[in-house]
């Protein structure tokens, strides 16, 4: 097969050939051409959204490393201390191989993590699948891609030692036959701790760590850089097969080595396109040149090609570079920790990745064009043919005329797309550590972190995304989910220091795919702006469709922050009664356009989001942060998915069953079910002492945010009014349906 | 008193371990695997987590590490040892303890803060509680359905060596409150000398108020032979 056709059944287009070849100066050979073909792939190079990328804010006082710069940005947390963390998807893999799929998702990131030299220390995950309740076929897969994910995150997190303390688990029927599995880790390091990974120092000799090669994960950055077929199962062999156990033996390996003095000069994992990622961004990063020889290669099946080890992607691999004459220091550890260190090549003035195999040249490539010359397009954007028509709502062909609200609510709580995720954070270890302060299944989690000088730093965390909205009004959509993602970690008293995010969408070759895409990006810098958030990197996931089409367009987002100083942290549910129900913010329901509410009760999903407030939304966050200050705070929980009377009831899903009696604002010209399922942003519920309201309500004034007094908990009682709507429900009776929604329909 | 906190690949409470026995004004060290002494004053935890990748069978590896025959020397001399969680599945593995650990009946690996019952405040681990007395004590583990014959079981009851056992919130031993399937609800046991204690709960993730509680505390001062006079 001529070169050209090679390249171009392996994905690359003609003219990315020509490219290459004119870089070259030659006609590559087939190793070359598929190291180009991983590395040129969407998933290594950014290539359909690079220009997008560059419109979100990178930099800001917190910001230590940069988004692009490295495996994960890093931002200060004063102290001395730092944070590495980082969101990655495992979308594809996931979808064809549930468990080794998600396992090696959490992985991946986890590397990524500890590549910067920082100790991971907690993990999050996003999750979005088809309806697990459908009938036949659909629900049955559904149910096993869910199963076999969660037991694959649970495998991997749980065996390495990292807690996993939260994320989300959403079922729209857009997912199905395309699941999204996006992982975050964070990690926590010093500022003198951070690695770079870099390939310096003429003649520094090049160590490859960890597990050995494998045919395993060929090319699967170019798989995941692919629509999902029919035919993605034959594509089995992508999907990498992950060891939890040398994940750990890796990174405490790793983390032993970095701590000895002037060591290591780079270090970079071995994840997407493996062997020829590694080298060839360590050597463009250093401005150097980088000489492997494969037979040095650990390999564990015999007969393999140079293709085949260049560009798998077997896990728990890493690429190390030391100070030449201290080989020996590094080896001592590694053989302690059980594993493979072996010497495959030296750093080189030539700006060039050179493959050996037996002495014999098989690739030579300039390290630059293979790792930073990949073309950047600009892709053509259209507003989709049918947003406006679905943009449309008309309430009075969906709602009936008398208000079931009763019926409404009892019925969402029924459904597994709210019910409670116990079923899913008990199967992963939250705990170990010693660092988890606030556990999953609330509005942020929370870790305590040691400072380097003693004491505790604690950190809150979420991962956000939402499908729904941002398929009605992607722009509107990713500005409502920075601010919600803002808005949780102030319930947790936390200022956000910095923002990773996941960019899932469809193929960017359709138009109006990539104008949802653009939007989002725009829509989510803007936020960030406005919130002074900086954006430290991420990742891009497209193509996710099926023969069904494309997911909704889901950008999902993970913000870290710092609990500030005096906070006293406070539970999501009620306590023991005798409180008084506060509303912070708006009392504005923002309609029901793309709301749960209709897609869960009514089949429709319809009409846009309200437009989000940023200042007011800002305005709340101080607020809330110096409310938790005060005494007499007993529960905080914010306005989501779902509207205030969903986030109402949650409060009262607690150990001890909470009753309340509560009046929710209803707007004159609005129908009760919009005040009560509206989904706008910019509330959060509070539950207080009589004797805290006035303070609160001082602070409130103060900053100009409306506070409101919706009622009293108390009793084992849910009661509510709103316009002419009076309702109540047994406490326990809601309880035990949102409790068991989803171990019913999985188990 | 001095702890020997064992390093297995693969272990992950053994930090843990060592904050909490620091929390509570006790000395703790690292001991790697690899490594064949244990001091005479030294009490020994065999700690949480998945020593070597728990593969073939849970603790089935870590049992032929050459710190465990210092390990049985030490039980055999009457030092304290405990082993918590994977720890316990060694000591069951290492024929320390009686019976095994396997598949929860679930099948899931299960997280969470469960209530236990204390059965007996007479040996050293359990002399800062009384009988009856309900700890809330995580449990982090797929492989924790305590399993054994007939007469061992019976044994183990006679002898009054099952220290624990999951309960409801009302300290009621019913099947509902056994998160995984453990014969008697046996939560933890002891030897018939009674200085090697095997438990699935982590007391150490339950030794201060900002973990969520501190019932964990009693158990491992009990080790330190700092519990209630006997």
């Amino acid at each position: 097969m001529k070169a050209k056709e090679f390249a171009l059944t392996l994905g690359l287009s003609a003219g990315e050939y020509d490219q290459i070849e004119k870089g070259m100066g030659r006609e590559p050979n087939e190793n070359e051409i598929g190291m180009f073909s991983v590395m040129w792939s969407e998933h290594c190079s950014y290539k359909n959204t690079r220009r997008e990328l560059r419109k979100f804010p990178t930099t800001g006082p917190a910001v230590l490393v940069k988004a692009g710069e490295e495996n994960a940005g890093v931002v200060d947390a004063g102290d001395g201390l730092a944070l590495a963390y980082k969101i990655e998807s495992h979308n594809h893999p996931s979808a064809v191989e549930p468990f080794q799929g998600a396992a090696t998702g959490v992985g991946g990131i986890l590397r990524d993590i500890f590549t910067m030299g920082a100790r991971p220390v907690a993990f999050m995950d996003s999750l979005r699948f088809g309806r697990p309740e459908a009938k036949g076929d659909d629900g049955k897969r559904t149910r096993s891609l869910i199963k076999g994910v969660v037991s694959g995150i649970s495998h991997y997190g749980n065996c390495v030692g990292v807690p996993t303390i939260g994320g989300e688990l959403v079922f729209d029927q857009a997912y199905d036959g395309n699941p999204l599995v996006n992982v975050f880790c964070l990690g926590t390091l010093r500022h003198d701790q951070i690695r770079r990974g870099a390939a310096k120092g003429v003649g520094n000799p090049v160590f490859y760590v960890g597990a050995k090669t494998g045919r395993d994960g060929l090319a699967g950055a170019a798989f995941a850089s692919r629509d999902l077929t029919e035919e993605s199962k034959a594509d089995r062999p992508a999907v990498q097969v992950g060891d939890p156990f040398v994940g750990k033996l890796l990174f405490e390996a790793c983390l032993e080595l970095y701590a000895r003095p002037d060591l290591v000069v780079g270090v970079q994992d071995m994840g997407a396109a493996g062997l020829t990622c590694s080298t060839c961004e360590t050597a463009s990063r250093g401005g150097s040149g980088i000489e492997i020889e494969l037979d040095l290669v650990p390999q564990r099946e015999t007969g393999m090609t140079p293709y085949e080890i260049l560009l798998s992607e077997s896990q728990e691999r890493m690429l190390i570079i030391v100070h030449k004459g201290r080989e020996a220091e590094l080896k001592e550890i590694f053989a302690r920790w059980g594993l493979d260190a072996a010497e495959i090549g030296t750093v080189t003035e030539t700006g060039r990745v050179v493959v050996k195999e037996g002495g014999k040249v098989v690739a030579d490539v300039p390290a630059r064009i293979l790792a930073d010359d990949a073309p950047v397009y600009e892709r053509e954007a259209k507003v989709p043919a049918k947003l406006a028509e679905r943009q449309k709502l008309d309430l009075r062909k969906i709602l009936p005329a008398k208000p079931k609200v009763r019926e409404d609510l009892l019925k969402l709580a029924t459904s597994p797309a709210t019910g409670s995720r116990r079923w899913v954070w008990n199967q992963y270890d939250h705990m170990v550590g010693l660092r988890t302060v606030v556990r999953p299944g609330g509005d942020a989690a929370v870790l305590r972190v040691e400072k380097p000088g003693g004491g505790w730093v604690h950190v809150a965390m979420t991962l956000d995304g939402n499908g729904r909205w941002c398929a009605q009004d992607p722009r509107e959509g990713s500005k409502a989910l920075v601010a919600e993602a803002c808005r949780n970690l102030a319930c947790a008293g936390a200022v956000p220091l910095g923002l990773t995010d996941n960019l899932n969408y469809g193929n960017p070759h359709d138009p109006e795919i990539f104008w949802t895409l653009r939007e989002g990006v725009e829509g989510m810098a803007e936020a960030c702006r406005f919130f002074d958030l900086p954006v430290t990197g991420g990742n891009v996931s497209l193509y996710n469709q099926s023969p069904a089409g494309p997911i909704h367009p889901t950008p999902v987002v993970g913000v870290v922050g710092k609990v500030e100083e005096g906070v006293r942290l406070v539970p999501g549910i009620l306590g023991k009664g005798g409180g008084v129900v506060l509303l912070l913010g708006t009392q504005e329901s923002g309609g029901l356009g793309a709301s749960l509410y209709l897609q869960e009760i009514h089949g429709v999903l319809a009409g846009k989001l309200g437009k989000v407030n940023l200042k007011a939304e800002k305005e709340l966050h101080q607020l809330m942060r110096s409310v938790l200050k005060l005494k007499g705070v007993r529960a905080v929980h914010d306005v989501g998915e779902g509207g205030i009377l969903w986030a109402l009831a949650e409060m009262t899903f607690g150990e001890e069953s909470g009753g309340a009696e509560v009046e929710i604002p209803c707007g004159s010209n609005e129908r009760p079910e919009e005040a009560l399922f509206g989904e706008g942003a910019g509330r959060i519920l509070l539950e207080v002492d009589e004797e805290a309201v006035t303070g609160i309500e001082g602070l409130a004034k103060e900053a100009g945010v409306g506070c409101y007094r919706l009622g009293k908990t108390g009793g084992d009682i849910f009661v509510i009014r709103c316009g002419v709507v009076k309702e109540k429900w047994a406490g326990k009776e809601l309880k035990d349906l949102f409790h068991n929604s989803l171990p019913k329909v999985l188990e | 008193m001095r702890f020997a906190v064992v390093q297995f690949p693969g272990s992950n409470c053994d930090q843990d371990c060592v904050h909490a026995l620091q929390i509570l004004g006790q000395e703790a060290r690292l001991v790697w695997h690899q490594e064949t002494k244990i001091n005479p004053e030294e009490a020994v935890i065999l700690p949480g987590g998945f020593s070597y990748g728990d593969y073939l069978r849970c603790g089935a590896i870590a049992r032929f590490s050459p710190i465990m025959a210092a390990v049985k020397v030490a039980a055999e001399r009457g030092q304290v040892v405990v082993g918590i969680c994977n720890g316990f599945q060694i000591l069951c593995e290492a024929g320390l303890l009686p019976g095994a650990l396997t598949r929860n009946e679930g099948l899931h690996f299960r997280c969470e803060t469960a209530p236990i019952r204390v059965e007996t405040p007479t040996t050293r681990f359990t002399s800062a509680y009384v009988t009856g007395q309900i700890l809330q004590i995580p449990i982090a583990h797929g492989e924790g359905c305590y399993r054994a014959s007939p007469d061992v079981l019976q044994e183990l009851e006679a002898r009054q060596r099952i220290l624990f056992r999951y309960c409801n919130p009302e300290g009621e031993v019913v099947a509902e409150a056994n998160p995984n399937g453990s014969s008697h609800a046996i939560a933890g046991i002891c030897n018939a000398r009674g200085n090697v204690l095997g438990m699935m709960p982590h007391p150490e993730r339950c030794c201060e108020p900002e973990m969520g509680g501190v019932d964990g505390r009693g158990i491992l001062l009990g080790a330190a032979g700092v519990g209630r006079s006997l």
